[in-house]
């Protein structure tokens, strides 16, 4: 699957493994035998409907949902320890940000920085500057004093993918990073998300939009609790396997 | 104005008082931004009553009260959590059965063993009784509050905003939190001698509150937090002292006037912020 053969950056294990995973919380089954696998250099498309179970697949690639049964494996290893790597950067949903807090957007994508900063999470001329070039990849350099809370949808968006960017993780996961976002954001994440797979970057987002998709993605997978096709955009996205996919939520 | 100022602090005692309250205050107010930002208020209320019994078996078994406190303040915790984890009952629901449970056990007990003063006294403070020993205990026990809480300051306020994400890129998460809580603790004993058990809590929200309604970044309400904890705890000492009023009840009055202020301050410019519920991200990582 993988296109690129120099750009995994040392890692030879494939940036994601998911094999036979069962997860959920008591009494629900979110996800049942999913198994899929990423390459490096790829965006990769989590298509399905709410309740689809892509939350909590995202939570088992964060290790941070209790898995029932089989392993997810992030470049060789167990989740929590590609975290402690710096393996993993997360773009998080709409609805999990506190609007509310007192925080101003450099501040925020300062936070991307701390995996590579001291005890203190004291920032370096490297720290800076990564964030001022991750607010520039955005264009949010003239909003960075602004509060969180005084941004349109799309600008905290993109401030939360700075933060990604800053970072600077092999793999990239992006909670539904076009909920909510307008068109001129969604152009800048578009492109700064092929940007990101031209160096190597692994991305992984999911959605339940399908415009869009075709263009951004070099892979989809179709995922009601199991995962029904993945595959190229233009053999999994047919009629046939989006009526199940989004049918089979509305029974 | 300066003999109103400087009258009051030929006395050793009101030396004493002034210093253990300024400093008690401040890192109330320094702790209050986190737990505002946590959504802690109902568990600094908690941790504050809880450590009634603590307190009075310290008493009678001659240790250091902060001691008891502390064991106390941190079963409290242990208890919430476990209620929490085992049943599904709400969070303010576990709370509210714990703390009043525990604070209600330390009230029997104080009612066999103590006098009617020192019942006064832990309840309500007693900041003008205060010795060199207690305020030496209480700048030791804030200086390393303080250190802790500026020294991790960063990752207390990645863990209040984004639970999730800071658990992403690899910080211990359960840890800090831990970490929280035991400061917490500390600093409801360092506010002991000032406010009592039961004004403790006004000192753990109002500042941070404040500071909240008035800040736009993280930094400047830290600085306004401890500012409010500072002034109201100068205004209520020279307060009591002129008027012969309650010391705690004056510091929390100074306070919540502070506060009222920063309402105002806020409706005035405008800047409400929206009013959208406390982040997802923690109650999906609890």
């Amino acid at each position: 699957m993988s296109r690129t053969d120099t750009s995994a950056q040392g890692h030879r294990s494939a940036p994601v493994r998911v094999q036979r995973l069962t997860a959920g919380y008591p009494g629900v089954i979110a996800l049942q035998e999913v198994s899929l696998e990423l390459g490096a250099g790829q965006i990769t498309a989590l298509l399905g409907a709410n309740g689809s179970g892509k939350s909590t697949l995202f939570s088992a690639l964060l290790g941070l949902a209790p898995v029932a049964q089989g392993t997810v494996k992030l470049f060789g290893r167990e989740p929590v320890a590609a975290r402690r790597r710096n393996l993993v950067s997360y773009v998080p949903q709409h609805e999990q940000v506190d609007t509310t807090f007192p925080i101003t957007v450099d501040q925020v994508v300062a936070m991307g920085r701390y995996p590579h900063t001291g005890f203190t999470r004291r920032a370096k001329a490297t720290d800076r500057q990564a964030v001022d070039a991750a607010l520039d990849q955005v264009q949010l350099s003239e909003f960075r004093r602004r509060g969180i809370g005084q941004l349109s949808g799309g600008q905290r968006k993109r401030t939360f993918l700075a933060r990604a960017l800053a970072q600077g993780a092999p793999l990239m996961l992006l909670d539904e990073p076009f909920a909510g976002v307008d068109r001129g954001s969604e152009q800048v994440i578009t492109s700064v998300l092929h940007e990101l797979r031209d160096a190597g970057t692994t991305v992984l987002i999911s959605t339940h939009h399908l415009e869009g998709v075709e263009q951004l993605a070099d892979q989809v997978i179709l995922l009601h609790r199991r995962v029904l096709a993945a595959g190229a955009p233009a053999e999994v996205l047919t009629d046939e396997q989006l009526a199940r996919a989004f049918g089979a939520a509305l029974q | 104005m300066i003999d109103f100022l400087l009258t009051p602090l030929e006395y050793p005692f009101m030396q004493n008082a002034l210093a253990v309250a300024v400093i008690s205050a401040a890192v109330c107010g320094m702790l209050s931004s986190w737990l505002v930002l946590m959504g802690w208020s109902l568990m600094g209320e908690a941790v504050a009553h809880s450590i009634l019994p603590g307190v009075v078996l310290a008493f009678v078994l001659g240790v250091p009260l902060g001691a008891g406190a502390f064991v106390f303040g941190m079963l409290a915790v242990a208890l919430i959590g476990l209620l929490g984890q085992t049943t599904a009952l709400k969070r303010d629901t576990t709370i509210g059965v714990v703390f009043t449970s525990l604070f209600a056990l330390g009230l029997v007990l104080m009612s066999t063993v103590t006098t009617q003063t020192h019942l006064q006294h832990i309840l309500f403070g007693n900041v003008l009784g205060t010795s060199r020993a207690d305020l030496y205990q209480v700048a030791g026990l804030a200086a390393v509050t303080v250190a802790v809480l500026l020294i991790k300051r960063r990752d207390f306020t990645l863990v209040a905003f984004d639970r999730i994400y800071a658990r992403a890129i690899g910080l211990p998460v359960g840890v800090l939190t831990t970490v929280l809580l035991v400061l917490l603790a500390l600093t409801t004993i360092t506010a002991l001698q000032t406010l009592g058990v039961i004004l403790v809590v006004a000192m753990l929200v109002i500042p941070g509150a404040t500071g909240f309604l008035v800040a736009r970044s993280f930094p400047v309400m830290l600085g306004i937090s401890v500012a409010v904890g500072i002034l109201a705890a100068v205004i209520g000492v020279y307060a009591s002292y002129w008027l012969n009023i309650s010391t705690g009840g004056a510091i929390v009055l100074a306070a919540a006037g502070q506060f009222a202020l920063g309402y105002l301050l806020r409706l005035l410019t405008g800047r409400r912020r929206p009013r959208i519920r406390r982040s997802a991200v923690q109650t999906l990582a609890e």
